[in-house]
């Protein structure tokens, strides 16, 4: 348990990639989708119930016993259907794990696993605990795409931040129960999909001119 | 965080697996590891030698970075093994102008997304660049030179020193000849600045002499070349330094 580690694992500013991704958002943002910020509030509850309860259970297995991160990142594959997403999520625990080796002393890892394994790993050898790997992924899920919102559309950021700190209680409901199960045969863990996220993300990785990398 | 190839993801200090009960232990003089895929070697790949020279290549847009970035390969490119990584929005525009102009093959050109931020790409969350640059090294072996083209930014867009080993800033004549004079950390803090389209000086009034002096000013030692790729389609002047730069890693 330690609390300043989380944050240092959760600050926004940690240099692992993130700044360049969009959550999805920038393809929905270019649908037409997601407009003002009523709707970028329904994006973000819509991916923390479901991509946000997935990284948050992946991530707190993969916490709870870093050995089974090769099975967990199958599992985790499975759960990813569109190969744009792939990437982007196994470009970030690259990334993630790059920042991490000047932090942390890390147990053997592949060189590529998908964000939310990689984070647990992380946050493991960093000493923290399945709930907190849990929070950092939830909370990640959102904040993420809320940075892209503020920039991609302009919004006010003081207002994004509200959004945020309403969402905060449902992450740490989505991390409690995922740390509950983060023993789990890899089968039972959570499975909740976006469709149209999966959709978006393959459309945005035809584009020619983007903004986000994902 | 440095990117000097020292990290292997398999020396794991002693006590680093948290929890003893994942099924498997080691005796403690010995370094623990898996192999997660079969038939996927998770190591790095080792870097044969010194790492590539890498040099940043930064300036407002349109200044003629990319044009820059396609003199250095017309000049460098039979004498130093290089690739480019760049930092367009237009993912595939700079790779395709290299492509177009003959300058470089596909292969060699790796663009990344900034996610509306060029300057953090480049300074404060290096990743996805550094990931660029191994992974041309990765597939095509070992490099001499990478030149890394940031998107275009403002005039305090700087570097960081975990990415680059020495940065050019580009600026041109038709931005007004008080650009040097404004500074920023591209003018003052470059290791090389280019003021590049001089060629343009008499159509925008744009007085040299003044740019020179300004320059000198602002950068002390610091180098400062006049350029107009459109002349000089070598970019001789920016060249040299490099050559010179490159002669100094690699011992003869
Ligand atoms: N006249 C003139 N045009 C140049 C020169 N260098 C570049 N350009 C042009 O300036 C424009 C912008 O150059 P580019 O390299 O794409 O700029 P970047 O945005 O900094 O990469 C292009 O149309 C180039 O052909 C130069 O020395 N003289
Ligand atoms: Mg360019």
């Amino acid at each position: 348990m330690g609390l300043a580690t989380l944050l240092v694992l959760a600050d926004g500013r940690l240099p692992s990639g993130g700044h360049a991704h969009s959550g999805g958002l920038e393809a929905q943002v270019s649908a037409g989708r997601v407009r003002d910020i009523d709707d970028v509030a329904g994006f973000l509850h819509g991916k923390l119930a479901t991509s946000g309860l997935v990284a948050a259970a992946f991530a707190a297995a993969a916490c709870d016993r870093p050995a089974r991160s090769p099975e967990l990142d199958a599992g985790f594959d499975s759960r990813t259907p569109s190969p744009a997403l792939r990437k982007a999520s196994r470009a970030q625990g690259r990334a993630l794990l790059r920042a991490a080796r000047a932090m942390w002393s890390l147990p053997p890892v592949s060189r590529e696993p998908h964000q939310p394994v990689a984070l647990g790993v992380v946050a493991s050898a960093g000493g923290l605990t399945p709930v907190e790997a849990a929070v950092a992924a939830a909370h990640g899920t959102v904040s993420g795409a809320a940075s892209a919102a503020v920039r991609l559309l302009g919004l006010d950021p003081y207002a994004v931040h509200g959004l945020l700190a309403r969402l905060a209680p449902d992450c740490d409901r989505i991390a409690a129960a995922a740390a509950a199960r983060a023993g789990d045969p890899v089968d039972d863990l959570p499975a909740a999909g976006a469709p149209l996220l999966d959709i978006g993300a393959e459309l945005h990785a035809t584009w020619e001119v983007r903004l986000f990398a994902s | 965080m440095h990117p000097e190839p020292q990290h292997h993801e398999h020396v794991v200090a002693g006590g680093a697996l948290p929890h003893p009960s994942d099924g498997y232990t080691h005796d403690h003089d010995e370094v623990p590891h898996t192999h997660p895929d079969p038939g996927v070697d998770p190591h790095e790949p080792l870097v044969a030698g010194p790492r590539a020279l890498r040099i940043g290549i930064g300036g407002p847009v349109g200044s003629g970075k990319t044009a820059l970035v396609a003199a250095l390969c017309r000049a460098l490119g039979d004498e130093l093994r290089l690739a480019v990584v760049t930092n367009d929005i237009y993912t595939t525009e700079d790779a395709d102008f290299l492509l177009r102009n003959g300058v470089l093959p596909a292969e060699r050109v790796r663009a990344v997304e900034t996610g509306c931020c060029p300057h953090t790409a480049i300074r404060d969350d290096i990743s996805a660049n550094l990931d660029a640059v191994e992974d041309l090294e990765a597939t095509l072996g070992p490099l001499d030179l990478v030149l890394v083209e940031s998107g275009g930014d403002n005039l305090t867009a700087t570097f960081s020193k975990g990415l680059i080993d020495h940065q050019i800033f580009v600026v041109d004549v038709a931005g007004g000849d008080k650009v040097p004079r404004k500074g920023g950390p591209g003018v003052t803090a470059a290791d090389l600045l280019v003021i590049n389209k001089t060629d343009l000086a008499p159509l925008v009034g744009a007085d040299l002499a003044v740019m020179d002096h300004d320059a000198r000013a602002r950068r002390g030692d610091r180098p400062t070349v006049f350029l107009s790729l459109v002349e000089d389609r070598l970019a001789t002047p920016v060249a040299d330094w490099i050559r010179d730069l490159a002669k100094a890693r690699i011992p003869a």
